[in-house]
Protein backbone atom coordinates (compact mmCIF):
# COMPACT_ATOMS: atom_id res chain seq x y z
CA UNK A 1 0.00 0.00 0.00
CA UNK A 2 2.64 2.65 0.81
CA UNK A 3 4.79 1.73 -2.31
CA UNK A 4 1.59 2.47 -4.31
CA UNK A 5 1.08 5.45 -2.45
CA UNK A 6 4.41 6.46 -3.20
CA UNK A 7 3.94 5.55 -6.82
CA UNK A 8 0.70 7.87 -6.75
CA UNK A 9 2.68 10.18 -5.43
CA UNK A 10 5.57 10.48 -7.59
CA UNK A 11 3.43 11.08 -10.78
CA UNK A 12 1.11 13.69 -9.00
CA UNK A 13 4.87 15.64 -7.92
CA UNK A 14 6.05 15.32 -11.20
CA UNK A 15 2.68 16.48 -12.83
CA UNK A 16 3.41 20.40 -13.36
CA UNK A 17 -0.12 20.88 -13.68
CA UNK A 18 -0.88 19.73 -10.23
CA UNK A 19 -0.45 22.81 -8.33
CA UNK A 20 -2.34 25.12 -10.68
CA UNK A 21 -5.07 22.45 -10.96
CA UNK A 22 -5.43 22.38 -6.80
CA UNK A 23 -5.11 26.28 -6.72
CA UNK A 24 -7.82 27.01 -9.63
CA UNK A 25 -10.34 24.02 -8.46
CA UNK A 26 -10.09 25.28 -4.81
CA UNK A 27 -10.82 28.23 -5.83
CA UNK A 28 -13.80 27.13 -7.76
CA UNK A 29 -15.15 24.91 -4.90
CA UNK A 30 -15.45 27.98 -2.93
CA UNK A 31 -16.76 29.84 -5.52
CA UNK A 32 -20.11 27.24 -5.46
CA UNK A 33 -19.91 26.52 -1.92
CA UNK A 34 -20.76 30.25 -1.03
CA UNK A 35 -23.30 30.39 -3.23
CA UNK A 36 -24.62 27.20 -2.58
CA UNK A 37 -24.46 28.30 1.39
CA UNK A 38 -24.22 32.02 1.42
CA UNK A 39 -21.80 31.63 3.72
CA UNK A 40 -18.79 34.35 3.81
CA UNK A 41 -17.01 31.46 5.36
CA UNK A 42 -16.04 29.81 1.97
CA UNK A 43 -14.20 32.69 1.20
CA UNK A 44 -12.49 31.53 -2.14
CA UNK A 45 -9.13 33.18 -2.07
CA UNK A 46 -9.08 31.30 1.89
CA UNK A 47 -10.23 27.83 0.31
CA UNK A 48 -7.92 27.67 -2.82
CA UNK A 49 -5.16 28.62 0.07
CA UNK A 50 -6.35 25.60 1.70
CA UNK A 51 -6.80 22.51 -0.62
CA UNK A 52 -3.43 24.33 -2.09
CA UNK A 53 -1.56 23.34 0.79
CA UNK A 54 -3.32 20.15 1.18
CA UNK A 55 -2.05 19.15 -1.69
CA UNK A 56 1.28 20.25 -1.43
CA UNK A 57 1.22 18.56 2.01
CA UNK A 58 0.08 15.15 0.68
CA UNK A 59 2.18 14.93 -2.34
CA UNK A 60 5.67 16.22 -1.04
CA UNK A 61 5.92 19.08 -2.85
CA UNK A 62 7.97 22.19 -1.60
CA UNK A 63 6.55 25.59 -2.25
CA UNK A 64 9.73 26.42 -4.42
CA UNK A 65 8.39 23.76 -6.82
CA UNK A 66 4.87 25.06 -6.38
CA UNK A 67 5.75 28.61 -6.99
CA UNK A 68 7.76 27.81 -9.97
CA UNK A 69 4.79 25.44 -11.42
CA UNK A 70 2.47 28.70 -10.53
CA UNK A 71 3.98 31.29 -12.58
CA UNK A 72 1.63 31.39 -15.19
CA UNK A 73 -1.45 32.48 -12.41
CA UNK A 74 1.17 34.81 -10.53
CA UNK A 75 2.58 36.34 -14.16
CA UNK A 76 -1.12 37.78 -14.31
CA UNK A 77 -1.36 39.78 -11.14
CA UNK A 78 -0.11 43.17 -13.55
CA UNK A 79 -1.97 42.64 -16.43
CA UNK A 80 -5.41 41.87 -13.88
CA UNK A 81 -4.41 44.48 -11.26
CA UNK A 82 -4.76 47.47 -14.26
CA UNK A 83 -8.15 46.35 -15.68
CA UNK A 84 -9.28 47.94 -12.79
CA UNK A 85 -9.11 50.98 -15.78
CA UNK A 86 -12.38 49.28 -16.87
CA UNK A 87 -14.94 50.03 -13.97
CA UNK A 88 -12.98 53.45 -12.81
CA UNK A 89 -13.74 54.28 -16.56
CA UNK A 90 -17.46 53.78 -16.50
CA UNK A 91 -18.22 54.79 -13.26
CA UNK A 92 -15.97 58.13 -13.48
CA UNK A 93 -19.51 60.52 -13.68
CA UNK A 94 -20.38 59.04 -10.49
CA UNK A 95 -16.77 59.30 -9.11
CA UNK A 96 -16.15 63.15 -10.50
CA UNK A 97 -19.00 64.31 -8.88
CA UNK A 98 -18.00 62.14 -5.70
CA UNK A 99 -13.97 63.25 -5.59
CA UNK A 100 -14.09 64.83 -1.86
CA UNK A 101 -15.62 61.98 -0.60
CA UNK A 102 -12.89 59.89 -2.14
CA UNK A 103 -10.09 61.65 -1.41
CA UNK A 104 -11.20 61.71 2.26
CA UNK A 105 -11.72 58.60 2.47
CA UNK A 106 -9.08 57.06 0.90
CA UNK A 107 -6.44 60.09 2.80
CA UNK A 108 -7.94 58.78 6.21
CA UNK A 109 -7.88 55.54 5.09
CA UNK A 110 -4.06 55.37 4.51
CA UNK A 111 -3.63 57.75 7.59
CA UNK A 112 -5.63 55.40 10.02
CA UNK A 113 -3.68 52.23 8.73
CA UNK A 114 -0.69 52.91 9.41
CA UNK A 115 -1.15 55.10 12.37
CA UNK A 116 -2.63 51.40 13.90
CA UNK A 117 0.78 49.83 12.11
CA UNK A 118 2.58 52.14 13.80
CA UNK A 119 0.82 51.85 17.57
CA UNK A 120 0.93 48.12 17.14
CA UNK A 121 4.40 48.11 16.41
CA UNK A 122 5.67 49.94 19.45
CA UNK A 123 2.69 48.39 21.86
CA UNK A 124 4.77 44.79 20.95
CA UNK A 125 8.52 46.42 20.16
CA UNK A 126 9.23 45.11 16.42
CA UNK A 127 11.91 45.48 14.67
CA UNK A 128 12.00 48.09 12.03
CA UNK A 129 11.95 45.31 9.72
CA UNK A 130 8.75 43.82 11.03
CA UNK A 131 6.69 47.18 11.58
CA UNK A 132 7.58 47.82 7.48
CA UNK A 133 6.48 44.34 6.80
CA UNK A 134 2.87 44.90 8.20
CA UNK A 135 2.41 48.49 6.88
CA UNK A 136 0.98 47.90 3.48
CA UNK A 137 -1.30 45.21 5.07
CA UNK A 138 -4.46 47.10 3.85
CA UNK A 139 -3.46 47.41 0.30
CA UNK A 140 -3.36 44.91 -3.11
CA UNK A 141 -0.51 42.73 -2.79
CA UNK A 142 0.70 43.50 -6.02
CA UNK A 143 1.56 46.91 -4.48
CA UNK A 144 2.21 45.69 -0.74
CA UNK A 145 4.69 43.15 -1.67
CA UNK A 146 5.98 46.00 -4.01
CA UNK A 147 6.59 47.89 -0.87
CA UNK A 148 7.72 45.51 1.58
CA UNK A 149 9.98 44.57 -1.42
CA UNK A 150 11.53 48.14 -1.67
CA UNK A 151 12.31 48.66 2.01
CA UNK A 152 13.43 45.13 2.85
CA UNK A 153 10.80 43.35 4.41
CA UNK A 154 9.28 39.28 4.53
CA UNK A 155 7.05 39.64 1.31
CA UNK A 156 5.50 36.48 2.27
CA UNK A 157 4.28 37.98 5.67
CA UNK A 158 3.15 40.93 3.99
CA UNK A 159 0.83 38.82 1.73
CA UNK A 160 0.10 36.62 4.84
CA UNK A 161 -1.47 39.68 6.65
CA UNK A 162 -2.85 41.16 3.34
CA UNK A 163 -4.97 37.64 3.27
CA UNK A 164 -6.03 38.20 7.05
CA UNK A 165 -6.78 41.79 6.24
CA UNK A 166 -8.80 40.96 3.22
CA UNK A 167 -10.70 38.07 4.67
CA UNK A 168 -11.84 39.83 7.38
CA UNK A 169 -12.94 42.67 5.14
CA UNK A 170 -14.88 40.43 2.47
CA UNK A 171 -16.48 38.29 5.84
CA UNK A 172 -17.39 41.28 8.10
CA UNK A 173 -16.92 44.24 6.52
CA UNK A 174 -20.33 45.76 5.65
CA UNK A 175 -21.90 44.69 9.07
CA UNK A 176 -19.69 46.88 10.99
CA UNK A 177 -20.46 49.82 8.22
CA UNK A 178 -24.37 49.13 8.39
CA UNK A 179 -23.92 49.38 12.45
CA UNK A 180 -22.46 52.32 12.70
CA UNK A 181 -24.78 54.16 10.26
CA UNK A 182 -22.43 53.96 7.25
CA UNK A 183 -25.26 53.35 4.43
CA UNK A 184 -24.65 54.85 0.86
CA UNK A 185 -23.31 52.67 -1.66
CA UNK A 186 -20.28 55.47 -2.17
CA UNK A 187 -19.32 55.36 1.42
CA UNK A 188 -19.47 51.61 1.39
CA UNK A 189 -17.56 50.80 -1.47
CA UNK A 190 -14.85 53.64 -0.35
CA UNK A 191 -14.55 51.85 3.24
CA UNK A 192 -14.55 48.12 2.02
CA UNK A 193 -11.84 48.89 -1.06
CA UNK A 194 -9.44 51.24 1.55
CA UNK A 195 -9.62 48.57 4.45
CA UNK A 196 -9.33 45.45 2.52
CA UNK A 197 -8.59 45.72 -0.99
CA UNK A 198 -9.22 42.97 -4.07
CA UNK A 199 -10.89 40.91 -1.46
CA UNK A 200 -13.45 43.01 -0.12
CA UNK A 201 -14.42 44.37 -3.59
CA UNK A 202 -15.30 40.80 -4.23
CA UNK A 203 -17.89 41.53 -2.03
CA UNK A 204 -18.56 44.95 -2.74
CA UNK A 205 -18.81 43.62 -6.46
CA UNK A 206 -21.38 41.43 -5.25
CA UNK A 207 -23.81 44.16 -3.54
CA UNK A 208 -23.91 46.44 -6.13
CA UNK A 209 -22.04 48.01 -9.25
CA UNK A 210 -21.70 51.40 -7.37
CA UNK A 211 -20.26 49.60 -4.48
CA UNK A 212 -17.74 47.31 -6.83
CA UNK A 213 -16.49 50.52 -8.76
CA UNK A 214 -15.70 52.60 -5.74
CA UNK A 215 -14.27 49.96 -3.47
CA UNK A 216 -12.00 49.04 -7.21
CA UNK A 217 -11.00 52.83 -7.52
CA UNK A 218 -10.39 53.10 -3.69
CA UNK A 219 -7.82 49.91 -3.92
CA UNK A 220 -5.69 52.25 -6.45
CA UNK A 221 -5.80 55.45 -4.90
CA UNK A 222 -5.19 54.05 -1.31
CA UNK A 223 -2.28 51.66 -2.70
CA UNK A 224 -0.74 54.52 -4.42
CA UNK A 225 -1.44 56.74 -1.36
CA UNK A 226 0.51 54.22 1.10
CA UNK A 227 3.51 54.38 -1.63
CA UNK A 228 3.63 57.99 -1.47
CA UNK A 229 3.18 57.79 2.38
CA UNK A 230 5.74 54.95 3.16
CA UNK A 231 9.02 57.39 3.13
CA UNK A 232 7.31 59.41 5.93
CA UNK A 233 6.13 55.65 7.53
CA UNK A 234 9.86 54.48 7.23
CA UNK A 235 11.19 57.17 8.95
CA UNK A 236 8.97 57.39 12.25
CA UNK A 237 10.52 55.80 15.08
CA UNK A 238 9.71 52.70 15.84
CA UNK B 1 -8.96 38.42 -33.52
CA UNK B 2 -10.80 39.96 -31.40
CA UNK B 3 -9.84 38.74 -28.28
CA UNK B 4 -6.08 38.53 -28.87
CA UNK B 5 -6.53 41.85 -29.75
CA UNK B 6 -8.05 42.77 -26.65
CA UNK B 7 -5.57 40.36 -24.85
CA UNK B 8 -2.52 41.99 -26.55
CA UNK B 9 -3.93 45.45 -25.45
CA UNK B 10 -4.22 44.98 -22.15
CA UNK B 11 -0.76 43.02 -21.82
CA UNK B 12 1.04 46.38 -23.63
CA UNK B 13 -0.68 48.50 -20.79
CA UNK B 14 0.90 45.95 -18.51
CA UNK B 15 4.46 46.01 -20.38
CA UNK B 16 4.71 49.59 -20.60
CA UNK B 17 3.97 49.51 -16.69
CA UNK B 18 7.03 47.23 -15.98
CA UNK B 19 9.60 49.30 -18.19
CA UNK B 20 8.14 52.39 -16.37
CA UNK B 21 8.73 50.55 -12.76
CA UNK B 22 12.35 49.86 -14.22
CA UNK B 23 12.98 53.42 -15.48
CA UNK B 24 11.51 55.18 -13.06
CA UNK B 25 13.66 54.92 -9.25
CA UNK B 26 10.25 55.36 -7.13
CA UNK B 27 8.51 52.67 -5.05
CA UNK B 28 5.52 52.39 -7.47
CA UNK B 29 4.68 49.04 -8.59
CA UNK B 30 4.41 48.28 -12.44
CA UNK B 31 0.28 47.96 -11.98
CA UNK B 32 0.18 51.54 -10.44
CA UNK B 33 1.34 52.75 -13.62
CA UNK B 34 -0.33 50.14 -15.78
CA UNK B 35 -3.57 51.23 -14.50
CA UNK B 36 -3.11 54.85 -14.44
CA UNK B 37 -2.15 54.71 -18.21
CA UNK B 38 -5.11 52.38 -19.10
CA UNK B 39 -7.35 54.19 -17.54
CA UNK B 40 -6.08 57.78 -19.45
CA UNK B 41 -6.01 55.50 -22.59
CA UNK B 42 -9.53 54.83 -21.93
CA UNK B 43 -10.78 58.59 -21.08
CA UNK B 44 -9.03 60.23 -24.16
CA UNK B 45 -10.24 57.53 -26.45
CA UNK B 46 -6.89 56.42 -27.22
CA UNK B 47 -8.08 52.58 -26.58
CA UNK B 48 -11.99 52.43 -26.80
CA UNK B 49 -14.02 50.27 -24.06
CA UNK B 50 -15.04 47.53 -26.82
CA UNK B 51 -11.53 46.94 -27.65
CA UNK B 52 -11.12 45.47 -24.07
CA UNK B 53 -14.17 45.03 -22.64
CA UNK B 54 -14.76 41.03 -22.97
CA UNK B 55 -11.22 40.22 -21.80
CA UNK B 56 -10.93 42.89 -19.26
CA UNK B 57 -13.88 41.95 -17.71
CA UNK B 58 -12.36 38.06 -17.29
CA UNK B 59 -9.40 39.67 -15.96
CA UNK B 60 -11.12 41.45 -13.37
CA UNK B 61 -12.78 37.74 -12.07
CA UNK B 62 -9.73 36.32 -12.22
CA UNK B 63 -7.85 39.00 -10.04
CA UNK B 64 -8.54 37.34 -6.66
CA UNK B 65 -7.21 33.70 -7.66
CA UNK B 66 -3.91 35.34 -9.35
CA UNK B 67 -2.80 36.54 -5.60
CA UNK B 68 -3.64 32.55 -4.56
CA UNK B 69 -0.31 31.52 -5.01
CA UNK B 70 1.58 34.64 -2.86
CA UNK B 71 -0.63 33.62 0.11
CA UNK B 72 0.61 29.75 0.03
CA UNK B 73 4.25 31.28 0.55
CA UNK B 74 3.61 31.87 4.16
CA UNK B 75 3.97 28.29 4.30
CA UNK B 76 7.74 29.27 3.81
CA UNK B 77 7.75 31.93 5.87
CA UNK B 78 5.93 30.45 9.00
CA UNK B 79 9.15 30.81 11.60
CA UNK B 80 9.24 34.30 10.54
CA UNK B 81 5.22 34.98 10.92
CA UNK B 82 5.73 33.38 14.60
CA UNK B 83 7.21 36.64 16.13
CA UNK B 84 4.83 38.45 14.36
CA UNK B 85 1.18 36.10 15.19
CA UNK B 86 -0.46 37.95 17.81
CA UNK B 87 0.42 41.76 16.26
CA UNK B 88 -0.64 40.79 12.72
CA UNK B 89 -3.58 38.96 13.91
CA UNK B 90 -4.71 42.08 15.88
CA UNK B 91 -3.67 44.28 12.81
CA UNK B 92 -5.41 42.33 10.04
CA UNK B 93 -8.72 41.64 11.85
CA UNK B 94 -9.26 44.52 14.26
CA UNK B 95 -7.19 47.25 12.49
CA UNK B 96 -8.81 46.55 9.55
CA UNK B 97 -12.05 46.90 10.54
CA UNK B 98 -11.29 50.19 12.51
CA UNK B 99 -9.78 51.54 9.07
CA UNK B 100 -13.27 50.85 7.25
CA UNK B 101 -14.77 52.53 9.95
CA UNK B 102 -12.74 55.52 9.83
CA UNK B 103 -12.81 55.81 6.16
CA UNK B 104 -16.59 54.88 5.84
CA UNK B 105 -17.04 57.84 8.66
CA UNK B 106 -15.88 60.54 6.47
CA UNK B 107 -17.26 59.57 2.98
CA UNK B 108 -20.57 58.94 4.63
CA UNK B 109 -20.55 62.84 5.41
CA UNK B 110 -18.86 63.61 2.39
CA UNK B 111 -21.81 62.19 0.25
CA UNK B 112 -24.70 63.58 2.20
CA UNK B 113 -22.60 66.66 2.32
CA UNK B 114 -22.91 66.79 -1.42
CA UNK B 115 -26.54 65.58 -1.66
CA UNK B 116 -27.61 68.32 0.30
CA UNK B 117 -25.88 71.47 -1.63
CA UNK B 118 -27.74 69.31 -4.47
CA UNK B 119 -31.36 70.07 -3.22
Amino acid sequence: MTAFWNAVATLFRENHDLSLTATVGGYLLALFLQKRFKSPLFNPVLVALFLTLIALWLFDIDYESYSRDAAPLTFLITPTTICLAIPLYRQFELVKRNWLAILAACSVGTFVNILLVWIVARAFQMEYVEYMTLLSKSITMAIGAGITQEYGGYVAITCAVITITGVTGNMCGTFFLRKCGIVSPIAQGLAIGVSSHAFGTARALEIGETEGAFSGLAIAITGVFTVLAAPIAAALPV
Amino acid sequence: MRYVRQFFIILLFSFVGEALNRLIPAPIPASVYGLVLFFLALETGLVKLDAVEETGRFFLVLLPLTLVPLTVGLIDALDVLQNVLVPALLLGVVGTILTALAAGFVAERAVRRRERGRK
